[in-house]
């Protein structure tokens, strides 16, 4: 993980055309009026979830390019600002994101017998994305769920009191789910802004 | 009997939408302000409740309110701390799922009360579902008139927006959370000058937790002293308790200040006492930044005294005996539990979250975490144990923001009452086997 | 005017004021080492950590003293402050801790090191530094990445002070160059291959107090204790055109900003003055350049060193930081 993140390869641009959604651009309108004149760069935060959501599931150079011109910043800004938040990813990731949480009151109820479960299951490490590119396992720090430990986030959907078989159901389901395939976009960015 | 001010209405089906909270008396201190009291009567009563900060450091809030500078003539802000990050906290995640508009009731009084015209609530980023129900509450107030412009014909206009973070625990203090809400890295600013003189944008901002401000309403609606009546000595109201850990009950409570811990612990209407039978070993009482303490100086003070849930009780010996009642996250640990992997745990917890900016946070975090996690893999040697006492007390005290406190308590006091257990670590790696139980060949499908 | 005693040495200062540039007036021992501040970049300064300093009275009408070490860079005085900085042992063996935790990371690589010799981590170290090391663990390293084809960039040595980050902000249009990432994997980038093109940018050399920006033109020509810093001038359309010229016999090696006795800039320079006038017609040598007591430079000249009480008020000191300043640079140049 360490290494990864230190020796990340410059990134290139690829040079493409990024462009919101007519939805999304309404969003976006709507966000960065909640702030003064003058302050818009205070979007950047939000705008950046919603570029995450709607460009592949993370944020590639020219997504966040297209952030900077919306809001009339520098690149390198948006840059500082994508790689200090953990929630926004610079690579690729899988369909779905499991984020199993690794701090101490999960840890003590269980949460690391989880881990290793599900990377048993998945065959991949913390951190990688299964062959199908379905799923992505990333170990994070403290969900703020303690009381139902262990848990684990899937998109923004919280899975609490976790057992082996409770992990066998939800991926299980996800699969199928994925199967049935017409990729149903999830409603969260309605409800969410 | 249990008093309540914050859970009262719990129970009452649909609290969470606005028609029900306000059958339940929601709303009535914001008339009430706006109609009958100045801004500086409220910021009064507010003092004169003894309410403190509930966000961790526990800091008197009317006290806060007042360093607000009301000379400048730039506009105002209030931000809502729910950036609620540290280990073994979850009850303003809580309060916000279940009644948000006793947050929203108690933004409107505060604000006006700071003369402030926007509001801010900084949610952390991995409660995205919460920030639905948020907006759907503040949607609603907004449509029966407590938001927006001339709320309830007082020429008082306010405005109240959601922004959320994105995974960074160093946001919940309250600097860096200024600095993400504008856009940039969340690095706490150098201080002073404090955000009630240069805040948000450059202006005065005050920034309070949750659960703070859903105390507000309450205050507003039975006076300052009505409050103060709650709880113990200058611990006055109830408190959150979030308990999690090896307990029957885990889960989100208000009790009043002044309760011991031992019946939080062991009372079947709280804790309910450890999981399977299992003897105490420890608990970490004001989430995971506050010293640990052994079972034995958790049930009572150094001094033999019944230990209470008060800010007082629970500091009472200092940090050679005592803790802290911070945020109220209560986390238990069973005998089985072991100490020096869960201290690695944490370490690494700090490690991940340090901002980088300043050099003892920067560079101890990591050192600490990377000695115990020698220690912790049977690779310690004795020197090591006090090389991260040396570590810790060099990074204490000496850094921009209170993260690198967080980050040595842990360390410093988890070896203060469990030396010997870092020892047998030590001497003995392989008789703990606590660090095994992550490993795949241990999982059994 | 506001009176502040720092070391047994009071001095009135303006208000607005900090503890360091008081420390500055008074000069000598009793001022703090600066890593991150550089008073000619507006919001640097805090991060470091190493000019805390123990603030035993705080003001006259306030005489409390602060509860814990406070930035000197960042602090403003009050009237009737009483600080300790050398004469505080906690503050001396905070430093100590301060220097131990920059140095655990740093890859300690000052043989093969252009900043050698005029390193402000390796003063620090020398002045505040305990002998042999307690960090066993691998060291975090980065790949060595050019910036552009005028500054090399070795993350490695980086303390991450930001004053390259500011120096972007304030003195260019366009910052391209950045902190990314955090906590102990922060580093200095552009993120994507980027070159920092913009006529200061090489001014990003001379703020940094390590060897992490260093100078492409200058790499492994030459030891800076083997050249001779002299004034020199030129008429520029971009900058003052006042700049130190470092020669070796008639060859000019490299050009930097004045730097004073804090090692500090006197002015910004503009790049074509730093990297594209290297011959001697250039430029207009004036004189040579003071050289600092501390300053490899003058190694060998040790003989008068004699280190200022701090415990005497400045007009009892024997020997004046200036005089023994000049003796040195008497021998050196004569």
């Amino acid at each position: 993980m360490l290494d990864k993140r230190i020796n990340h390869p410059l990134h290139e641009k690829e040079g493409k055309e990024i462009c919101f959604s007519e939805a999304s651009l309404q969003k976006v309108e709507q966000i960065i009026s909640r702030y003064p004149k003058g302050k818009e760069k205070s979007a950047l935060l939000p705008l950046l979830h919603i570029a995450q959501e709607e460009f592949e599931g993370y944020l590639s150079v020219d997504v966040m390019d297209y952030v900077a011109k919306i809001l009339n910043i520098q690149p390198i800004e948006v840059y500082e600002v994508a790689t200090f938040y953990s929630q926004y990813y610079l690579d690729p990731v899988g369909k779905h994101v499991i984020e199993i949480c690794r701090t101490g009151p999960c840890a003590i109820c269980g949460g690391e017998a989880m881990q290793a479960y599900l990377e048993k299951k998945l065959s991949v490490k913390e951190g990688e994305t299964t062959t199908d590119g379905l799923f992505t396992l990333k170990a994070v720090e403290c969900l703020g769920a303690c009381g139902s430990a262990p848990v684990m986030q899937i998109n923004t959907e919280f899975y609490e009191h976790l057992t082996f078989e409770k992990i066998d159901q939800i991926l299980d389901e996800l699969t199928k789910k994925a199967k049935e395939a017409k990729s149903e976009k999830s409603l969260w960015k309605e409800k969410f802004f | 009997m249990e008093r309540k001010i914050l859970l009262k209405h719990l129970d009452v089906p649909g609290i969470r939408t606005f028609g029900v909270f306000r059958s339940t008396g929601g709303y009535r201190s914001v008339e009430h302000a706006l109609k009958n009291m100045t801004p500086d009567e409220v910021v009064e009563e507010v003092k004169e409740s003894g309410l403190r900060g509930r966000g961790g450091a526990g800091f008197p809030a009317g006290m806060k309110w007042s360093f607000i500078d009301r000379k400048s003539n730039k506009p105002r802000y209030l931000i809502c701390n729910a950036d609620e990050s540290e280990p073994g906290t979850f009850k303003d995640r809580y309060l916000m799922e279940k009644i948000p508009h006793l947050l929203i009731e108690g933004m409107i009084c505060s604000c006006y009360a700071l003369g402030a015209n926007t509001g801010y609530i900084y949610v952390r980023g991995e409660y995205k579902y919460i920030i639905g129900i948020l907006n759907e509450a503040i949607r609603e107030a907004y449509d029966h008139g407590f938001l927006g412009k001339n709320i309830l014909g007082s020429n008082y206009n306010l405005d109240i927006h959601v922004h959320s973070g994105a995974g960074a625990y160093i946001c919940g203090e309250e600097t860096a959370l200024i600095e993400s809400l504008e856009g940039k890295r969340g690095n706490p600013r150098i201080k002073p000058p404090f955000p009630a003189v240069v805040g948000l944008y450059g202006c005065p901002t005050v920034v309070n937790n949750v659960e703070t401000l859903a105390n507000i309403g309450f205050i507003v609606n039975h006076g300052g002293s009505e409050f103060a009546r709650y709880g113990m000595g200058k611990s006055t109201g109830t408190k959150l308790i979030s308990a999690c850990g090896n307990i029957n009950n885990p889960g989100v409570y208000e009790i009043e200040l002044g309760l011991s811990v031992r019946e939080f612990l062991y009372d079947p209407k709280y804790c309910g006492g450890i999981k399977n039978g299992k003897e105490l070993k420890a608990v970490i009482a004001g989430g995971s930044s506050v010293p640990i303490l052994p079972a034995n100086l958790i049930l009572q003070t150094a001094a033999g005294a019944e230990r209470l849930m008060t800010y007082e009780s629970l500091a009472e010996g200092g940090f050679v005996s005592g803790t802290m009642l911070g945020s109220g996250g209560f986390i238990v640990y069973d005998e089985d539990a072991c100490i020096v992997r869960n201290t690695w745990n944490l370490a690494r917890f700090y490690h991940h979250e340090s901002c980088g900016q300043c050099s003892p946070c920067r560079e101890g975090t990591g050192w600490m975490e990377n000695v115990l996690h020698r220690i912790e893999n049977g690779h310690g040697r004795q020197k090591d144990i006090d090389l991260l006492v040396s570590i810790a007390s060099k990074i204490e005290g000496n850094t921009i923001c209170p993260l690198g406190d967080a980050a040595a308590w842990p360390v410093a006091s988890a070896i203060r009452h469990f030396r010997h257990e870092f020892e047998e670590h030590v001497l003995h790696p392989e008789r703990c086997g606590r660090n095994e139980i992550g490993k795949l060949e241990n999982v059994e499908s | 005017m506001l009176k502040v005693t720092i070391d047994n040495h009071t001095i009135e200062v303006e208000e607005g004021t900090t503890i360091l540039q008081a420390a500055r007036l008074i000069g000598g021992a009793v001022v703090p080492p600066a890593m991150c501040y550089y008073s000619k970049l507006k919001e640097s300064g805090g991060k470091c950590r190493t000019c805390l300093v123990k603030v035993a009275q705080g003001s006259a009408r306030d005489p409390r003293p602060m509860p814990k070490l406070v930035a000197s860079c960042r602090t403003l005085v009050a009237d009737g402050m009483v600080v300790q900085n050398i004469t505080s042992p906690e503050v001396l063996d905070t430093r100590k801790a301060i220097v131990e935790f920059l140095l655990i990371n740093h890859p300690l690589d000052c043989p093969v090191c252009d900043q050698a010799g005029e390193c402000q981590l390796q003063d620090l170290s020398y002045d505040n530094g305990r002998e042999g090391t307690r960090f066993e663990e691998a060291k975090r390293t980065f790949k060595v990445v050019d910036i552009g084809d005028k500054i090399q960039l070795h993350m490695n040595r980086c303390i991450l002070c930001y004053r390259c980050v500011y120096t972007a902000n304030q003195l260019t249009d366009k910052r391209s160059h950045g902190i990314l990432y955090r906590g102990d994997v922060a580093e200095i980038s552009t993120y994507i291959q980027n070159d920092i093109t913009n006529d200061f940018s090489g001014n990003m050399i001379d703020v940094c107090p390590v060897g992490a920006l260093t100078d492409k033109s200058f790499r492994f020509k030459n030891r800076v204790w083997f050249l001779k810093p002299m004034n020199a001038s030129r008429s520029c359309s971009k900058c003052s055109g006042k700049v130190t010229a470092w020669l070796r016999g008639e060859e000019i090696y490299r050009v930097t900003g004045r730097k004073d006795q804090f090692d500090e800039v006197e002015e910004f320079i503009c790049n074509e003055c730093r990297f594209d006038k290297k011959e001697l017609t250039d430029w207009t040598i004036e004189s040579p350049r003071n050289i600092q007591r501390a300053s490899v430079i003058s190694q060998n000249h040790y003989l008068k060193a004699k280190n200022p009480s701090v415990i005497l008020p400045l007009e009892n000191r024997t020997v004046s930081m200036e005089d023994f300043d000049k003796e040195i640079n008497n021998e050196l140049y004569s």
